[in-house]
């Protein structure tokens, strides 16, 4: 290796430093241009076989395929330069990136179709009207968010209290046998299916009112048991995170256990219980299954959580989608219009829950 | 005569009281609930279990015979979505936590935990619409080209709904659960070790292979099982997006698929009448079954991991 004394003096960028820890590697660039290149060459083969074929061109295939070609081609151009080991780690580079834009086209392609096929009846008639005489094009879905509202709100106001003093119990109580139980059973009900949700509230409803009876309440309830141990694991997990000296300087005052929990507790730890709430409420009001099971399906309007069938949103969806009629395009573009209206809700509460995380969480600021 | 070795006893208040008599009453509405749904399952099945084809027109012998193929496709279709998301989910996971530049990986995080959001029926209207079109050509291609294959034999469905389609929507819905576990264990990895790993040379795959992989093992098999809870337990998108049939078969690409426990009650609820609604709650409470037992063995693991952690 010959040494240069004399440095250039009119350039201002220092040349790289060519030495043996640099040599023999692929240089910076090298991996997006064998990128480029398997994307060319894989378009070409892809327009070759498309000048045979009648049907247009197929970027997303192109694309696909491309991809799947750079693979290979990274680890051969790194084992021919740079020895086995490091084209192992160009190979799992590229396929785990590769995984993680693999889980993106799914999303991408969703957001797009949603959006699409949902902005075609996303108009004022769609929020203002029922679905009740109804056929064929018009209608809306205001009964539905009535009733995903009505169902919703109760299985929050059903399972609000339980799952906050259960986490509550856990935390400032709970010692011993009980606790342990309670810890296992609300694992359990984690673990709880949605449809068998559903059939449990349809079976204790049908025990109490005659058999098929399908209400509001029967809806709430399914749903309340879906909700209760989402939120005793938040609540619980961010009662925990609450500073023991917190709670100690309080006994030592001279408070009441319980006054210190609802005075200094609950304060402290109320961003992140808010936050958890909201995102169960989210998680929620996107079942369906237990719905169509519990509180059936209607087309008019139904205030009355306690008597009758009631609507929502994503049973609305489902149902629109299976009981096509006459024009089928009417009737799927309630559905996806539904499904819009559905994901904004859910993204909306998503979304308002982490602002709630980011701005009301306590300052332990010194 | 010193006090010192009695306890001091506060003071009881009657807040104290009310207080906690009240979370020790919404901590037992947990277990009255939960006996609840046991209790109300079992007594609406009771009468399935000895029904036959004439109490029930939906049996077409004994009970058994029809949950049979049922149990099957359930876990046919969630094995077909953890073969395809266990591997997947992994790799977002080492992506987020070890390749994504450090400010970019809250924010990928985030982005997949936002396919969590999207309810159910909406992947099952997606799975329909867009997903079944788009891999019927491809399902065609491996019939004609590597049909000698079991799994991939003809005649190829026409519709692209078939019970690989519904495996991969099942897939996409539980990645998110799946990476977020994967995730937070790989993040919990001693750094030290890690750096160990690098100073003696390793590149960066050999570091994960050393040291973040062993010490995940248990959380990745963990996440596996938790999201197999999650898919045998899924409805609404199996139900619309299988074409099922009831048959029996491993076949992937058929118009002949089976149905699952899940979907099956979900398509066939709100028609059943009379002894066929104890019928399909009976199905209803197999699913349950299966799925506790897979969620207490995802426990089991999950509570040997904190006794045996790696760190130490």
């Amino acid at each position: 290796m010959t040494m240069t004394t004399k440095p250039e003096p009119t350039t201002s960028v220092a040349t790289p430093i060519q030495n043996s820890l640099t040599a023999g590697r692929l240089p910076t660039p090298a991996p997006w241009l064998i990128l480029g290149a398997a994307i060319a060459v894989s378009a070409a083969i892809f327009g070759v076989m498309g000048l045979a074929g009648e049907a247009g061109y197929n970027w997303g295939g192109a694309l696909l395929v491309g991809a799947l070609l750079y693979i290979p081609s990274i680890w051969l151009f790194s084992m021919l330069v740079e020895g086995r080991r490091r084209a192992m780690d160009r190979l799992v580079t590229a396929l785990v990136t590769g995984a993680f834009v693999l889980a993106m086209i799914p999303l991408i392609s969703l957001t797009i179709t949603v959006i699409t096929f949902g902005l075609n009846r996303f108009d004022a008639d769609f929020f203002t009207m029922s679905m009740r005489n109804v056929t064929g094009e018009g209608g809306g879905v205001l009964h539905a968010i009535v009733g995903t509202l009505l169902m919703t709100g109760t299985a929050a106001i059903i399972s609000i209290p339980i799952g906050l003093m259960t986490s509550i119990y856990l935390v400032e109580y709970g010692r011993g046998q009980l606790a342990r139980g309670i810890t296992f059973l609300v694992d359990v009900m984690t673990g709880i299916p949605s449809i068998v949700a559903g059939l449990f509230a349809y079976a204790l409803f049908s025990i109490f009112l005659g058999p098929g009876t399908r209400t509001g309440i029967a809806g709430a309830v399914a749903l309340a048991v879906l909700m209760i141990p989402v939120v005793v694991r938040s609540s619980e997990e961010m009662l925990r995170l609450v500073p023991n000296e917190l709670r100690e300087a309080s006994y030592a005052l001279g408070v009441p256990k319980w006054l210190t929990i609802v005075k200094v507790v609950l304060p402290t730890s109320i961003a992140g219980i808010t936050t958890g709430i909201m995102l169960s409420i989210a998680r929620v009001i996107g079942e369906t299954a237990p719905l169509l099971i519990a509180a059936g399906f209607t087309q008019s309007m139904n205030w009355n959580l306690f008597d009758g069938r009631m609507s929502s949103l994503p049973v609305f969806v489902y149902t629109q989608y299976a009981n096509q009629g006459n024009p089928p395009e009417a009737y799927l573009d309630r559905a996806w219009a539904a499904a819009l209206t559905l994901i904004l809700i859910v993204m909306a509460l998503n979304l308002i829950a982490r602002l709630v995380a980011r701005f009301f969480a306590p300052k332990f600021g010194r | 005569m010193s006090t010192a070795s009695t306890a001091i006893k506060a003071k009881q208040r009657p807040g104290d009281r009310v207080f906690s008599g009240s979370a020790v009453f919404a901590g037992s509405m947990i277990l009255v609930t939960l006996a609840a749904v046991a209790l109300f399952l079992i007594v609406q099945s009771i009468p399935a279990f000895f029904a036959s084809h004439e109490d029930a027109s939906i049996l077409p012998e004994s009970f058994w015979s029809y949950v049979g193929p049922l149990l099957f496709g359930t876990i046919w279709a969630a094995a077909l979505a953890l073969i395809m998301a266990v591997p997947i989910s992994i790799g977002i996971a080492l992506f987020i936590s070890h390749y994504a530049p450090r400010r970019l990986a809250s924010v990928l995080g985030y982005i997949v935990d936002l396919l969590a959001a999207v309810p159910s029926v909406v992947f099952g209207l997606w799975g329909i619409g867009v997903l079944a079109p788009a891999v019927q050509p491809i399902y065609a291609w491996l019939v004609d080209n590597v049909g000698w294959f079991p799994l991939f034999s003809g005649p190829v469905s026409g519709t692209g709904r078939t019970i690989l389609t519904a495996g991969i929507v099942l897939a996409v819905m539980v990645l998110p659960i799946m990476t977020a576990i994967c995730r937070e264990v790989f993040l919990q990895t001693p750094v030290l070790h890690e750096e160990a790993a690098l100073a003696l040379g390793a590149t960066r795959w050999e570091m994960i292979r050393t040291a973040v992989l062993p010490f995940g093992r248990s959380g990745i098999v963990s996440a596996a099982v938790l999201g197999l809870g999650r898919a045998l337990g899924e409805t609404m998108a199996v139900a619309m997006v299988l074409s099922a049939s009831g048959a029996v078969t491993f076949q992937l690409l058929t118009s002949v698929n089976p149905s699952t426990i899940a979907a099956n009650i979900a398509l066939s609820f709100p028609e059943a009448f009379g002894i066929n609604v104890n019928v399909l709650i009976a199905t209803g409470l197999i699913l349950f079954i299966v799925t506790f037992v897979v969620n207490a063995i995802a426990r089991w693991i999950v509570s040997r991991r904190q006794e045996f952690s790696g760190a130490n």
